[in-house]
């Protein structure tokens, strides 16, 4: 199949396949527990796991966008900080 | 209570979700996608990594035109809501008034952007338009051609023309849910004007209020069509909106990485927003 006309690369190939790999992950958790563990955390109001993986990406996505305007085009500790703010967002939201 | 879980449910949501991919998923992909990379035409692109968003993140351009965007939004919902709300309760409940109030209110909706860009940039000039020549008249110095104040002043007079209807449309809807009961209910203890409103009407209409701070805001946001036709951006970049900007940089100059790299920063705080106000406003109602 011809992608050029989307001028795909690699890393941004891997970073769609990645998101789509969380979120059929999602749909398999939810066919196995159904209603999506709602549960009121530190935000004090109720959140689902889709909640969490909202905030956990959308959060992530400024993680890097700041570590880039602060820090500097390496974004390999920002990609840790992310993973490392994901987990407590599940664990603590 | 039980509940049956039903999953194949979800494939209702199949004729959404392929056309939810085709008119967003599959053009913010290529987005993306060209975030990432240089071209100099012939659909030929080269690998630049994140410099594009490192440029527009340091970018004085992008950070001036971000404060303009949420200072407008900031000014035209400070002025919409209360305006709205403030009009909707002066609607009457019953007879031939309300299909009156509610046709004159739907027509300003009703217009296209582009015309009602030109609508203005007619009205407000100084030398045919009826606003700008009557503030003339009146020795008012005003020329929103060349003074960014009075280009504010007419962007900001548009958008509220243009609008405000819509948040008093939706909070009148709200309003007329409210079943007489609650109003009987206040006459009896003498409620005063103020507390009818304190505590039946203003949160009746929350969840109106949710939909209309929410329309507004993204859409405020977004504007680009009406400043583009009036001002064109100016006078110098005093009305060059985040949109304004990035069309200029995406079509104008063809910078197709730059402009996707502001897209993408562009589209994650327009989403960062709306969840926070969706979630504090929501929440807020539950807890009432």
């Amino acid at each position: 199949m011809d992608l050029s006309w989307m001028a795909w690369t690699w890393p941004t190939a891997i970073f769609f396949l990645t998101i789509l790999t969380m979120l059929i992950g999602m749909s398999v958790w939810e066919y196995f527990v159904p209603g999506g563990s709602p549960r009121v955390g530190v935000l004090r109001f109720e959140t689902t796991r889709g909640d969490r993986l909202f905030v956990s990406l959308l959060g992530s996505a400024f993680i890097h966008l700041g570590w880039l305007a602060f820090m500097g085009p390496n974004l390999w500790w920002a990609l840790a900080v992310s993973v490392v703010y994901a987990v407590l967002v599940f664990r603590y939201v | 209570m039980n509940k049956t879980w039903n999953n194949k449910a979800w494939f209702m949501v199949l004729p959404v979700f392929l056309l939810v991919a085709i008119s967003a998923i599959i053009p913010l992909m290529t987005v993306v996608n060209y975030s990432v990379q240089d071209t100099f035409g012939n659909n030929e692109f080269f690998w630049n990594g994140t410099d594009w968003f490192v440029d527009t993140l340091t970018s004085e351009r992008f950070h001036a035109a971000l404060v303009r965007n949420l200072s407008f939004s900031l000014i035209i919902l400070a002025i919409e809501i209360p305006l709205g709300i403030g009009i909707s309760l002066t609607i009457p409940k019953k007879g031939w008034g309300v299909s009156v109030c509610l046709v004159l209110m739907a027509l300003p909706l009703l217009i296209p952007w582009n015309v009602v860009g030109t609508i203005w940039q007619v009205f407000g000039r100084v030398d045919i338009g009826l606003l700008g020549h009557t503030l003339a008249a009146l020795g008012l110095d005003y020329n929103y051609v060349q003074d960014p104040i009075d280009a504010w002043a007419t962007v900001v007079a548009m958008d509220v023309w243009h609008w405000t209807s819509l948040v008093a449309l939706l909070c009148y809807a709200g309003l007329s849910a409210i079943p007489d009961a609650y109003y009987q209910a206040a006459k009896i203890d003498g409620a005063s004007r103020w507390a009818v409103f304190r505590y039946i009407q203003l949160p009746k209409m929350k969840r109106v209020l949710t939909i209309a701070v929410l329309l507004r805001f993204m859409d405020s946001f977004m504007i680009y069509t009406e400043p583009f036709v009036v001002t064109g951006g100016g006078p110098g970049n005093s009305t060059t909106f985040l949109s304004i900007d990035l069309v200029k940089m995406a079509i104008g100059q063809f910078d197709l990485g730059p402009a996707a790299a502001m897209s993408i920063i562009y589209f994650l705080i327009i989403l960062l927003l709306s969840w926070i106000f969706y979630t504090v406003m929501t929440n807020s109602e539950g807890a009432n």
